[in-house]
């Protein structure tokens, strides 16, 4: 029996892997009447996979049973695997002695679609209410919506989940079409839009009664692959900015492809480098918490991220004409927009400079990096530089000069090659 | 210009602040009675804790900062780094003479550098929120081992609280040699006469839990199986969980069988 669920551990822990979504922040479930656990505030990384991802949640999939055959993902009916099922009680001990051990946050639960997709969603649904009804457990709960599952289901697993994701996956209806054929994007943005329209509701009626009952308290997130198709780095980040704004979504993951699979619909594929997967995070972390638009990070002269910059600098190399930024006196907003100085250096200058006028000195001693920075301001009207460098100085300076970028992507490289065989 | 010893406690340390005032005396510094160097020239002051002056000094703190940045020198304290406790009270005489909270006046140094080790102090605390790993006992205790940087013990205390309500637990610091306990109503501090645990913190298995292994082994298999080889990256890996900290973690033990 023991050794059973082993085995079924290995096997759905193994097809759950690259989801890459383990966020379990922004849940405001707190214990209640001395139950087991409590997901308020930041979520905690456990522990860290040996490729350095965050271990936070008991990600697993129900089964691994599929009635789908899209050819990016390993669950596909056409694949030759070994497929196993955990029954809902398997999935609630293992979660509940995980969590007691202090292993994990809370649970990631997804799954194929077995059977049909209501039947398949109304099993993670009784896991979910299972954990919060009888066990008390006040963890984080993230399920996955299965494609094509009724409403009515998906509004019940936002009253015991924290959070809901509908996976895109691909991000243009034509590749969807050509490498899932099974499901199309009215399918998938349905779903999305419903619990967009209940989380909103439902924060309205929380306004009015504060005994409602919570929606998904923390939000919904989607999945986007990159690299299993053609789309470029403007298409995809046009349709996060989109999501964001139209659906409400807490977040969007970037699934760097691995080719796992041989399917013979996909293009002889390498794995996508991870610097694209990174270079795409950043520039939706800047467009989430540092004030940019999605057209000033790419557009149709710069359709791509520059793989050998980050997006923030190359904006700011495409827009010299804003600066030097004088610290002593600009907004905090363009502050935030200086290379190499991220939030908690803005803010901290921006504090600092209330007591006094500040200089390199005071910057470098309030732990203000200016490796990058120092081009691009000005403190008391002095600079770190001569005046006026080039786009193309200052990039060469930057990447070669202080043999900072430069090492780091001949490193990445090096790791390609290894990776490569 | 002499020297100010105290008995290592944080309350120790606001008395001494407090007879530095009333004495008017600048200190050299400010030690442990144990770290005490004989033959120094500075005259040698020794304090008697009193909470009476301990608490003045404490809400006097609080009238001239906000109480998280109060609470941010208890947290540095907790670095146990002998440097702090002259950084502490520089930063009380820094914000006592001022008129406006100076907490987040950083181009000082002192408060910049107070700054810095709470940072360090909260990021090991934050470490062990994430790193501790219970074992089951066959009394339905919840034991972990921990052997942190910093004494951070008394804050991680109200996380685990919180968490584990409904569970009776025990987190015992060999470092320093005790441990936070848990009852199902309050968490109390004690002192065990003899470790039961072994080096790498695992209890004896005659006092587990029968199915206790069992989920060690699930949490191996578990972190195992969610590793994508094609990824690795050791570098990064070392970075999240530096190997100080493997001793006690259940996933970096050799596989059970
Ligand atoms: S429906 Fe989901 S699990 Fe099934 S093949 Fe498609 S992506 Fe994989």
């Amino acid at each position: 029996m023991n050794d059973k669920v082993q085995e079924k551990l290995k096997i759905l822990a193994d097809a759950a892997k690259y989801d890459v979504s383990c966020s379990s922040s922004g849940g405001k479930r707190k214990n209640q009447n001395k139950g087991l656990g409590n997901a308020e505030g930041m979520g905690i990384c456990h522990s860290y996979t040996e490729d350095g991802r965050c271990v936070s949640l008991l990600k697993i999939l129900l089964t691994n049973y599929c009635i789908f055959d899209c050819a990016y993902c390993v669950t596909r009916r056409s694949n030759d695997i070994k497929r196993a099922a955990f029954t809902i009680d398997e999935v609630v001990n293992l979660t509940l002695n995980f969590y007691r051990r202090n292993y994990i946050e809370g649970l990631f639960l997804s799954s194929g679609i077995f059977k049909d997709s209501d039947y398949t969603m109304e099993r993670l649904v009784r896991i979910a209410k299972k954990l919060r009804q009888e066990h008390k457990f006040n963890g984080y709960i993230h399920l996955k919506t299965i494609p094509g599952a009724s409403e009515d289901l998906i509004k019940e697993a936002g009253l015991y989940a924290d959070r809901l994701s509908v996976n895109i996956e691909l991000p243009s209806e034509l590749s969807l079409k050509a490498l899932a054929p099974e499901k199309n994007y009215p399918q998938i943005l349905q779903p999305m839009g419903a619990i967009s329209r209940e989380l909103v509701q439902n924060k309205e009626e929380r306004k009015l009664f504060k005994m409602a009952p919570a929606f998904a308290p923390a939000g919904q997130s989607t999945q986007l692959i990159v690299g299993a198709s053609a789309e470029n780095d403007q298409q995809i980040l046009h349709l996060s900015s989109q999501l964001y704004q139209d659906y409400n979504l807490k977040r969007v993951y970037y699934s760097g492809y691995v080719p796992i699979s041989d399917d013979n619909r996909l293009p002889v594929l390498a794995a996508t480098p991870v610097i694209r997967e990174n270079r795409i995070y950043q520039a939706d972390w800047l467009l989430r918490f540092y004030g940019f638009g999605v057209q000033e990070l790419v557009n149709d002269f710069y359709p791509n991220l520059d793989l050998e910059i980050d997006p923030k600098l190359a904006w700011a190399l495409r827009n010299l004409h804003f600066f030097p930024v004088e610290i002593n006196q600009a907004d905090y907003e363009l502050i935030l927009r200086i290379p190499g100085i991220g939030v908690k250096s803005a803010k901290k200058i921006v504090a600092a400079r209330r007591f006094t006028h500040l200089t390199f000195d005071h910057l470098h001693k309030i732990g203000v990096v200016l490796k990058r920075a120092k081009y691009f301001i000005t403190c008391r009207g002095q600079s770190l530089v001569q005046k006026d460098f080039s786009e193309e100085v200052i990039r060469r300076k930057i990447i070669f000069g202080e043999n900072s970028v430069r090492s780091a992507l001949v490193k990445q490289q090096l790791d390609l090659f290894q990776q490569a065989g | 210009m002499s020297v100010f010893s105290y008995d290592g406690t944080f309350e120790g340390l606001l008395t001494a602040i407090f007879e530095i005032y009333e004495r008017q005396e600048e200190p050299v510094a400010i030690v442990r009675y144990a770290d005490v160097q004989p033959g120094l020239f500075s005259p040698i002051i020794e304090v008697i804790t009193d909470l009476v002056k301990a608490e003045r000094v404490w809400v006097g703190l609080g009238k001239k900062v906000s109480h998280a940045a109060r609470t941010h020198l208890y947290k540095a304290f907790l670095a146990e780094q002998p440097r702090v406790p002259l950084l502490i009270y520089q930063y009380a005489r820094l914000a006592f003479a001022s008129t406006q909270s100076i907490e987040e006046n950083f181009a000082t140094d002192c408060v910049r550098e107070l700054a810095q080790i709470n940072k360090q102090v909260f990021r090991e605390s934050h470490r062990m929120e994430a790193f501790i790993r219970f074992q089951k006992t066959a009394d339905d205790l919840f034991y972990a081992t921990i052997a942190p940087d910093f004494n951070v013990l008394p804050i991680i205390s109200g996380h685990f609280e919180k968490r584990y309500a409904d569970q009776r637990w025990l987190i015992y610091d060999t470092k320093r040699h005790f441990g936070l306990y848990y009852d199902l109503e309050k968490v109390a501090q004690i002192c065990l006469d003899e470790e039961v645990a072994d080096r790498s913190g695992r209890l004896p298995a005659n006092i587990l839990e029968h199915q206790e292994t069992l989920y060690q082994q699930l949490w191996q298999t578990y972190f195992h199986h969610i590793n994508i080889p094609e990824r690795k990256n050791r570098k990064l890996h070392l970075r999240h969980i530096p190997l100080r900290y493997w001793k006690y973690l259940t996933e970096k033990q050799p596989r059970l069988s």
